[in-house]
């Protein structure tokens, strides 16, 4: 009796369960967006997403990504439906060029009305179409003031230096790696020339036996604590690391740099491109802006949000870099197919160079003969034995 | 027929979600990336990444040799305990594995690092940092970690089978206990020995997250290139083709390991 009435129990639990997402029809959305990369209500902030559901309703599911590469390949994969993706200029470019965004209904965002003209018909979506800026910002050296020395950090070659060697980290994607060979080197950040592009390969082969590790955001984590000492990154989230680590210190290298725009986007198969809009909407306000942006530390594209900004914030040369530093930065655009396949093949071989084959190989034949005379003996002693044994039995 | 019945669910099963798979995984290997057609060009381009396929195998087939000198000793004491005892200590044995196995790696990762918990402790002993991680042994160390439950388990289930009349009968006549052992117990535990080998070595030599984790950038295996390929490079086509040739590769070592097996089997045959 217990019995039945516990399966009659668990049959009704379960139910319930499957009809209860039937009943809760809420209008929801869902965000992918880079990791670390908006304000989540700690250490006091502003928590933008719960702000956002609580003024219009709209559930959002947030998910986060840790490269451009990734997030091309979680969409073009499938599988998953997102309603706003927030990628770089270049992949936007991509994005675009491969039909897998929507285009934006402008009436739903009249807050796009605040951001800045010189953030608007970019290369990468010239119309200004299918995005909205969410932050610009600008790629960097990142380095531990204790142990590096701030005219080392002022060139990427400290990235190279055997000064650091083990304690140097890299960019974990093709397209911001190769952009730091391509600086040294003096190779525009847009360069498709395959002898260009090799070369650059080699220079970042050479890095491999002083670096640590190629990481993206691992990199939280090991600048603050002191594990790694330098490491290029994006010059907001070393305004998230110095609070933790006030050690750290940030240059635009000598070189030349990148400069980003991230834009909001909607992708080809959203499920609430109404509500998407909305969330967008909602980010470009300027009063939200200022509060997300004060937190993560990129810099905001809406000039009416610095009025809700500190004035420390503002005129801070990380975030705002003067027009001289800025003459020095370089904007990626969207690479033709086949360089882009040109640079992941590179960066395959830069990734898995540096073994030594022969010593490997060595062995590996060395092994093989071992296995082989192995069985020749194993096969030479169980005949002799046999004999033996045959001989014996003969002779009895 | 019954019986063919009760095979069914799995049949049904293994249908789906492997014997389709692999299907789709052949067609990837053997279709470009770009255009979709036809190639051969994934599988004659594995020739670049042949040494990261060695450090692989040579990297793994060491951890599984550790993981086969540290837990044969312990199965064979866990076997030799009562009943109630052996139970106990057994589910010792799968206690980490209730833990997330990248938890537990990123847990090595903490005490292993320069400013992590030995290193912390060394450098206050006065002793520079050493450098424990980012060595192809800290992988090794990772992989015998993660994997020796997978050798002690089929160990003991051998073992504890062990019939101890065929000990009892050689020391009787008279055996001493070092050739009780060679020529009795090792090779009646031969088929514990080569599934506990076969189970660490496979995952071994295709895990991808250790060697991010405990590895360098030059101890790269080729589950890192493979999950590159599928993560971020977006070219299932050369990663479909590294796993088919990584799964022949798999299944060549793991039949020699059983060839091994099979003649010590015959041996222990002819002497019984």
């Amino acid at each position: 009796m217990k019995k039945r009435l516990f399966s009659l129990l668990l049959a009704l639990v379960l139910m319930i369960s499957l009809a209860l997402p039937a009943f809760a029809a809420r209008e929801e959305i869902t965000v992918y967006n880079w990791g670390q990369y908006i304000s989540d209500g700690t250490d006091g902030s502003l928590d933008v997403i719960a702000a956002f559901e609580e003024e219009t309703g709209i559930h959002v599911n947030y998910i986060t990504f840790d490269s451009n590469e990734s997030m091309y390949t979680k969409l073009k994969t499938g599988g998953a439906s997102y309603d706003v993706i927030i990628p770089s200029d270049y992949m936007i470019g991509k994005l675009i060029e491969e039909d897998m965004l929507e285009p934006l209904d402008f009436s739903n965002i009249p807050n796009y009305a605040g951001i800045d003209e010189a953030f608007r018909n970019q290369a990468y979506d010239p119309e200004n179409a299918y995005s909205v800026p969410y932050t610009w910002g600008t790629v960097g050296l990142i380095y531990n003031r204790q142990y590096v020395s701030d005219e080392d950090a002022q060139s990427w070659s400290c990235l190279w230096n055997s000064k650091y060697a083990g304690k140097i980290l890299m960019f974990d994607n093709p397209r911001d790696a190769f952009a730091i060979a391509e600086s040294i080197l003096g190779y525009s950040l847009n360069t498709t020339d395959e002898n260009e592009l090799r070369q650059c390969a080699d220079l970042l082969a050479q890095q491999k036996p002083v670096l640590q590790a190629y990481v993206m955001d691992q990199i939280f984590d090991k600048m603050q604590r002191g594990e790694a000492w330098v490491a290029p990154y994006y010059a907001g989230d070393y305004l998230t690391m110095v609070e933790e680590n006030p050690d750290l210190g940030f240059s635009h290298p000598k070189e030349g740099f990148n400069i980003f725009i991230d834009a909001m986007c909607i992708p080809k198969g959203c499920q609430n491109k109404a509500g998407a809009e909305a969330f967008i909407n909602f980010l470009c306000r300027p009063d939200i802006s200022a509060a997300n942006l004060d937190y993560i530390g990129y810099s905001t594209p809406i000039s009416a949000a610095k009025e809700y900004m500190d004035e420390e914030v503002i005129t801070n040369p990380v975030s705002y870099p003067d027009d001289e530093t800025l003459a020095r930065s370089e904007s990626f655009s969207a690479l033709p197919i086949d360089a882009t396949q040109t640079m992941n093949d590179l960066w395959l071989s830069v990734k898995t160079a540096g073994a030594n084959t022969t010593l490997y190989l060595i062995a590996t034949l060395a092994a093989v003969a071992l296995v082989i005379v192995f069985f020749i003996l194993k096969n030479a002693c169980r005949r002799r034995k046999i004999a033996r044994r045959c001989r014996k039995w003969k002779s009895t | 027929m019954r019986n063919k019945l009760l095979a069914a669910p799995y049949i049904v099963w293994m249908a789906l979600f492997i014997v389709v798979p692999l299907g789709i995984v052949v067609y990837y290997a053997l279709t470009d990336s770009i255009t979709g057609q036809f190639t051969l060009s994934n599988l004659t381009g594995m020739g670049a990444y042949l040494s990261i396929f060695l450090r692989s195998i040579w990297l793994s087939l060491f951890a599984a040799l550790i993981c086969l000198v540290i837990g044969y000793p312990v199965a064979y004491f866990i076997s030799q305990c009562s009943a109630s005892r052996q139970r106990f200590l057994q589910m010792l044995i799968m206690l980490p594995m209730c833990m997330s196995f990248l938890l537990r790696t990123l847990a090595w990762v903490a005490m292993l690092e320069d400013t992590g918990i030995f290193n912390t402790f060394l450098s206050h002993l006065g002793i520079a940092p050493l450098p424990l991680i980012r060595t192809s042994g800290a992988v090794i160390l990772g992989m015998v970690y993660n994997y020796l439950p997978y050798m002690i388990l089929p160990l003991l289930s051998v073992m504890s089978k062990l019939d101890p009349r065929l000990i009892e009968a050689a020391a009787d006549l008279g055996c001493p206990p070092s050739k009780v052992f060679s020529k009795v117990i090792l090779p009646l535990s031969y088929p514990g020995i080569l599934s506990g080998l076969t189970m660490v070595f496979v995952p071994a030599v295709s895990t991808f997250y250790i060697s991010q984790k405990l590895g360098s950038t030059g101890t790269t295996l080729i589950g890192d290139v493979i999950e590159s390929q599928f993560k971020t490079a977006y070219n299932p086509n050369l990663g479909a083709a590294m796993s088919l040739v990584l799964m022949i590769l798999i299944f060549a070592c793991v039949s020699i390991m059983n060839r091994f097996g099979e003649s010590g089997d015959e041996e222990v045959m002819a002497k019984v």
